[in-house]
C-alpha cells in the first residue's frame, strides 16, 4: 500500500514537471502576419529591447483581424512577455523581448495560422551590441548617420538629400557584405577617393582611432541585412 | 520477514568469517574506493566541457590551429596585484580564440572584443563570481557569505565603471545611470565617494524655499507634494507618498516659514492679462527670446518640446503668482542668486506681455480640489518636524533648518553589498541587482517607515541606475590606484571684473563652457577671441541670428545696451585667446585671386566641403556644418587655417573630420573662405 502511495506520488510528481503556459485558442484567423514596429532594434546583451515588438494580423484585404493568435519563438536564452497572445482591437500583438546574454544577431520567429491551418510566419532580426559594436554605434550616431541614414528627426536633420552621390544605409548588406574588412578600413580611414569613389565620403583616419574604426566596422557587420557571414569560419555540421 | 532477514545475516557472517574471503572482499572495496577520486575527476563537469570543445573544433576549417592552442586540464590566470585567481578558462576553453566568435553555445564562445586583455585583468574583475571554482554552480551561483555570484550580462557595463569614472563610448547604460544619479539629485541625500577622491555632484538645482510664499500658494505646494508628476511629467522631484494631513502640514510650515524678499514681487496690472493680441505678442516674444532652448512645454500631442536646463513650463501659470513672475522675469537673481536663468533686459511693456503669456499656461484642475483650512500652530510645528524627518533640506534651502549630513546611507560601495545584508521582498529574485532595482522602483515596499521617495522612472532608467550603482564596488577601492581614470571635473572658473559681472548676469556659463567650467549646450568660448572678428561678435551680440538653420536651441537676444556690448566684446576678444597661434598671423583679406581660385577647387573637388557646408546658397546644399556664406566676415584667417589643419585641436567636440591637409592646401582654402564676405549671388557691397 505504501508502495502504491509512493508510486502515485512519484507519477503525479512527474506530471508537475514542467507546466507549459495554457495554450490560447484563437478566436479568429487572418491571411497575413506583418511586423508593425520593433524589428531590427539594437539592444544590449541580456537586456530588454528599447521598444516593444508589435505585429499585426490582416485578412486578405489587408484589414486588421482581432483575436488571432500570434506566438513568438527564438534562440535559447531569448525571453518574450507574453509568449503568445491574441491580437487586440487593432489586430495587433505586442511583445516585450529580452535578448540572451551574448552579443550578435538574433533571429526571432513570429507565427500565426490562416483559416486552413496553414502557418503564417515572419522572421524578425534583432541585434545585441557588445562593447565594440556599441562603440561603433556611437561613432555612427555622432559622425556617419547624418549622411548614411536618409531619415531625419527633429533633433537631427539628415544630410542625405544634399549629397550628389548617395551613400548607403549601414544595414544594406547587399553593399557592405561585398566590402572586405580591408576595403572598409581603407574607405573609412582615407575617404571615398582612396577607393576611386566620391570625395563626398570624407576620410576619418585622422579623426577616429583604430579601435573606433574597428568598432564602426563591427557595428556595420552586426546590423547588416542580409546577415554578414565572415569568410573563413565555414564549418560543416558534424 | 524478520526471520528471513536474520538467516541471510547469519549466512553473511559465516561467509565473511573465512579470512581469505574477508581479504578478497576488503580489497575489492578498497579498489572501488580508490577509483572514486579519479572517476570523479574523469566525469567532472570541466572535463566533459573540454571533450565537447574538442568535438566542436574538429569540424572547423582552422581545427589544426585550434587544437594546437588547446591545453587540457585546469587552466588558471593568476594576477597577484589584482587578487585574481581565475580558472574560468578551464571550461571557457575558446574564450581567447577570435575565430570562435560565431559560436553560440556556451562555454565555448570567443570573448567579444574589448579594450583589455584577459591576461591583464582575468575574468572576475568584470564578471564577478568565484574565479577559483571549477564547477558551474560554485563559479557562477555561489551565495555563500563573502562570495559574489556572477553579474548578469545586462549590468556588465557596471564593471567598466570601477576604474573609468569618465563616460566611455561603449557604455551607454553606465553613462546614463550616472547622469540620472546627478540629475535626479540622488546624491543630495546619498553620498557617493569615488576611489579617485572625487564625488558625484548633483545637477538638479532644487530651488530655495526661503521666500516661497512670494512665489506660490499653499494649495499649489500641497498638490505638488502629493504628486509632482501630475503637475509636470518631467519633474525631478520625487513623490514622498505623504498622507493628505502630512502634505497639508508641510505646506503650512513652508508658507509660515517663508520670509518676504524685497523686490521679488511687483505690482502686476490686472488689466495686462487676457487680451488675445497680447497673447499672440507674448508667444512671439517667448519664441524670439528662445525660452524653449531651456524650458520645455507639452505640445498638443503630449510630447515635451524644448530644453531641460530650466523647469518645464506647461502649467507654470498654476504655480506662480503673476507679480512674482514679472519680478522674476525682470531679474531672476533677486529671488535666487544661483539661478541659471539669464537676466534679459526687457522693457516694462515686454515684461507685462511675457508675464501674461507665461501665466496663461495653466492646468486649473491641478489645484481645483484642494481646499485647506487655515493652518494651526500645531500643524505648522508638525510640518516642521516632517520637513526635518524627510530631509527636505538635503536638497532645498529652508530658513532655520540646516542641511543634514549623511541623511541617507552612503552608496560608495553599494555594488558590493553582501547578500546576507539584504532584505528581500517575498517572491523576488534574491540577487543584489534585483534588490537595487526594486528599491528604486518600490522603495516603500521594503518598509512603510522608510523615507526614500518614489520616482517615476521607466524600467530602462532603472536598469541604467542599477548599472551605475553596481559600479560602486569594494574592488574599485582595492584595485591599484594607477588604474583609476577620473572624470573631468568642472573647474571653478569665473570671468573677472565688470565683464565678469555682466556675464554672471546673463549667465553665459549656463550654456557655454569657458576654461573648463559651464554648460555644454552651446559652443565652448575659451578661445572665441582667436576665432572670430570683432565687428562680427559685436553685431552677433546685438542680434544673434543662428549660424545653423537646423538647430532648435539658439542663442537668445539679451537686449544688451551698447556699452554693455562693448565691454563684453572687448573682454572676449582680448581674454579668450588660444595659446596655439597668434590671432593676427594671417591677414583678413588681400589674398591673390589665384590662391582664392585654387581654394575654391579644393573646396569643391578634393575635400568636397559642400557635402556639409554652404558657401553659395544657390548651389550648395550641405547643412551639417555652419553656413559659410559670409565666413570671411566672421572668422579670423589664422583660426580657419589652424582649424583646417586639426579641427579637434581647436574644438575637441567637433565632428568635422581631420583631413590631414598640407599647409599649402590649408592656406588656399583659408584664402577662399576669407573671400566669402558677402552672400554670393547677392552682389558685393
Ligand atoms: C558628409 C557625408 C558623409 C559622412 C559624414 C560619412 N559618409 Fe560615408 N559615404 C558618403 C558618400 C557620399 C558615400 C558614397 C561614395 C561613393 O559611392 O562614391 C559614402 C560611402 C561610404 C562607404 C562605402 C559604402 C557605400 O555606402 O557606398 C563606407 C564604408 C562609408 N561611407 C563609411 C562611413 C563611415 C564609417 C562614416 C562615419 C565615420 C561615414 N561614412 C560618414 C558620405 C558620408
Amino acid at each position: 500500500m505504501i508502495f502504491a502511495m509512493l508510486l502515485s506520488a512519484a507519477v503525479s510528481g512527474c506530471d508537475h514537471k514542467k507546466a507549459l503556459p495554457p495554450s490560447l485558442t484563437a478566436k479568429a484567423t487572418g491571411a497575413a502576419l506583418v511586423v508593425v514596429s520593433g524589428d531590427k532594434q539594437l539592444g544590449s546583451p541580456g537586456s530588454q529591447l528599447p521598444q516593444p515588438l508589435i505585429l499585426q494580423v490582416n485578412d486578405d484585404q489587408g484589414n486588421a483581424i482581432t483575436g488571432a493568435k500570434v506566438q513568438l519563438t527564438g534562440p535559447p536564452g531569448v525571453d518574450f512577455t507574453p509568449q503568445q497572445i491574441l491580437t487586440d482591437d487593432n489586430g495587433q500583438a505586442t511583445f516585450k523581448v529580452v535578448l540572451a546574454g551574448i552579443d550578435g544577431r538574433y533571429e526571432l520567429t513570429a507565427s500565426s495560422q490562416d483559416a486552413h491551418g496553414k502557418p503564417l510566419t515572419v522572421m524578425i532580426p534583432e541585434y545585441a551590441a557588445g562593447y565594440q559594436q556599441e562603440v561603433g554605434y556611437e561613432i555612427n550616431e555622432k559622425y556617419c548617420s547624418r549622411c548614411h541614414n536618409p531619415d531625419s528627426t527633429s533633433e537631427q536633420v539628415s544630410n542625405y538629400d544634399n549629397l550628389a552621390v548617395k551613400p548607403h544605409r549601414f544595414s544594406d548588406g547587399t553593399i557592405y557584405n561585398n566590402l572586405s574588412e580591408t576595403d572598409l578600413t581603407t574607405i573609412i580611414s582615407h575617404g571615398g577617393v582612396a577607393m576611386n569613389r566620391s570625395a563626398l565620403m570624407p576620410p576619418y583616419g585622422w579623426t577616429l582611432n583604430k579601435a573606433e574604426i574597428q568598432g564602426v566596422i563591427a557595428y556595420i557587420r552586426l546590423v547588416s541585412d542580409p546577415p554578414y557571414v565572415a569568410p573563413g569560419v565555414v564549418y560543416q555540421k558534424p | 520477514m524478520q526471520t528471513n532477514n536474520k538467516s541471510s545475516f547469519s549466512s553473511l557472517k559465516t561467509f565473511l568469517c573465512d579470512p581469505f574471503r574477508m581479504f578478497g572482499v576488503v580489497s575489492v572495496l578498497l579498489l572501488l574506493l580508490l577509483t572514486v577520486a579519479p572517476a570523479k575527476d574523469y566525469f567532472s563537469q570541466w572535463r566533459s566541457y573540454q571533450r565537447q570543445y574538442l568535438n566542436l573544433i574538429r569540424n572547423r576549417s582552422n581545427a589544426v590551429t585550434l587544437l594546437r592552442h588547446f591545453q587540457g586540464g585546469i587552466q588558471q590566470i593568476w594576477i597577484p596585484q589584482l587578487g585574481v585567481i581565475d580558472r574560468c578558462q578551464t571550461c571557457h576553453v575558446g574564450v581567447t580564440e577570435s575565430s570562435l566568435s560565431d559560436v553560440k553555445e556556451q562555454p565555448f564562445r570567443a570573448h567579444p572584443p574589448i579594450p583589455h586583455k584577459l591576461t591583464e585583468f582575468g575574468c572576475v574583475v568584470c564578471h564577478r563570481g568565484q574565479g577559483a571554482a571549477t564547477t558551474v554552480s560554485e563559479a557562477h551561483h555561489s551565495k555563500m557569505a563573502g562570495e559574489e555570484p556572477i553579474l548578469p550580462m545586462r549590468y556588465i557595463e557596471a564593471s567598466c565603471g570601477q576604474c573609468h569614472h569618465e563616460p566611455l563610448e561603449g557604455t551607454p547604460k553606465l553613462n546614463r545611470g550616472r547622469l540620472l544619479l546627478a540629475r535626479y539629485g540622488c546624491v543630495n541625500c546619498h553620498a557617493i565617494n569615488l576611489p579617485d577622491g572625487s564625488t558625484i555632484q548633483a545637477t538638479d538645482n532644487p530651488p530655495p524655499l526661503t521666500h516661497i510664499a512670494d512665489k506660490t500658494t499653499r494649495e499649489w505646494i500641497y498638490a505638488w507634494l502629493k504628486d509632482p508628476t501630475s503637475y509636470s511629467a518631467s519633474s525631478t522631484m520625487p513623490n514622498f507618498l505623504f498622507s493628505d494631513a502630512d502634505a497639508s502640514d508641510i505646506s503650512a510650515f513652508l508658507i509660515a516659514n517663508s520670509t518676504s524678499q524685497p523686490g521679488d514681487s511687483m505690482a502686476y496690472p490686472a488689466t495686462a492679462s487676457g487680451s488675445a493680441s497680447d497673447s499672440s505678442a507674448g508667444a512671439v516674444l517667448y519664441g524670439e527670446s528662445f525660452c524653449a532652448s531651456c524650458h520645455a512645454t507639452q505640445n498638443a500631442a503630449g510630447n515635451l518640446v524644448g530644453g531641460d536646463l530650466g523647469p518645464e513650463l506647461t502649467n507654470v501659470g498654476t504655480k506662480v503668482k503673476p507679480g512674482w513672475l514679472m519680478a522674476w522675469l525682470k531679474d531672476p537673481h533677486t529671488y535666487d542668486p544661483t539661478t541659471k536663468m539669464p537676466q534679459y533686459r526687457w522693457t516694462e511693456q515686454q515684461l507685462q506681455t511675457l508675464t501674461a503669456y507665461v501665466a496663461s499656461k495653466t492646468d486649473p484642475d491641478f489645484v481645483a480640489n484642494v481646499h485647506l483650512q487655515p493652518a494651526t500652530q500645531a500643524q505648522i510645528a508638525h510640518g516642521k518636524k516632517l520637513v526635518i524627518e524627510y530631509g527636505c533640506a538635503s536638497c532645498h534651502e529652508i530658513t532655520g533648518i540646516p542641511k543634514p549630513d549623511n541623511f541617507a546611507p552612503d552608496l560608495s560601495r553599494v555594488g558590493s553589498k553582501p547578500l546576507v545584508q539584504l532584505i528581500f521582498l517575498p517572491g523576488m529574485e534574491q540577487s543584489l541587482p534585483a534588490y537595487l532595482a526594486e528599491k528604486i522602483r518600490r522603495p516603500r515596499a521594503f518598509g512603510p517607515s522608510l523615507h526614500m521617495p518614489k520616482y517615476s522612472f521607466t524600467s530602462s532608467q532603472i536598469e541604467d541606475l542599477t548599472t551605475a550603482l553596481l559600479s560602486f564596488t569594494n574592488r574599485s577601492f582595492t584595485l591599484p590606484p594607477n588604474l583609476q581614470i577620473p572624470a573631468v571635473q568642472d573647474t571653478n572658473y569665473r570671468p573677472a571684473g565688470h565683464a565678469g559681472q555682466l556675464m554672471a548676469n546673463i549667465n553665459c556659463l549656463s550654456c557655454h563652457r569657458i576654461n573648463g567650467n559651464g554648460g555644454t549646450m552651446a559652443p565652448d568660448l575659451s578661445w572665441e577671441g582667436s576665432s572670430v572678428q570683432k565687428p562680427w561678435l559685436d553685431a552677433f551680440l546685438k542680434n544673434p541670428n543662428t549660424l545653423r538653420p537646423t538647430l532648435i536651441r539658439r542663442m537668445p537676444k539679451f537686449n544688451l545696451t551698447d556699452s554693455e556690448r562693448t565691454v563684453l566684446t572687448n573682454y572676449i576678444m582680448t581674454v579668450y585667446q588660444t595659446p596655439a597661434f597668434e590671432r593676427d598671423e594671417m591677414p583678413l583679406s588681400g589674398y591673390s585671386p589665384d590662391l582664392v581660385e585654387k581654394g575654391r577647387q579644393l573646396f569643391y573637388s578634393k575635400y568636397a566641403c559642400q557635402s556639409c557646408h554652404m558657401v553659395n546658397p544657390n548651389q550648395d546644399k550641405g547643412y551639417i556644418g555652419p553656413t559659410l556664406t559670409t565666413v570671411g566676415a566672421r572668422l579670423n584667417a589664422a583660426w580657419i587655417f589652424h582649424y583646417l589643419k586639426d579641427p579637434q585641436a581647436m574644438r575637441p567636440e567637433t565632428i568635422e573630420p581631420n583631413q590631414h591637409m598640407s599647409d599649402e592646401d590649408a592656406r588656399a582654402l583659408t584664402a577662399f573662405l576669407m573671400a566669402q564676405k558677402t552672400i554670393s549671388g547677392q552682389g558685393a557691397k
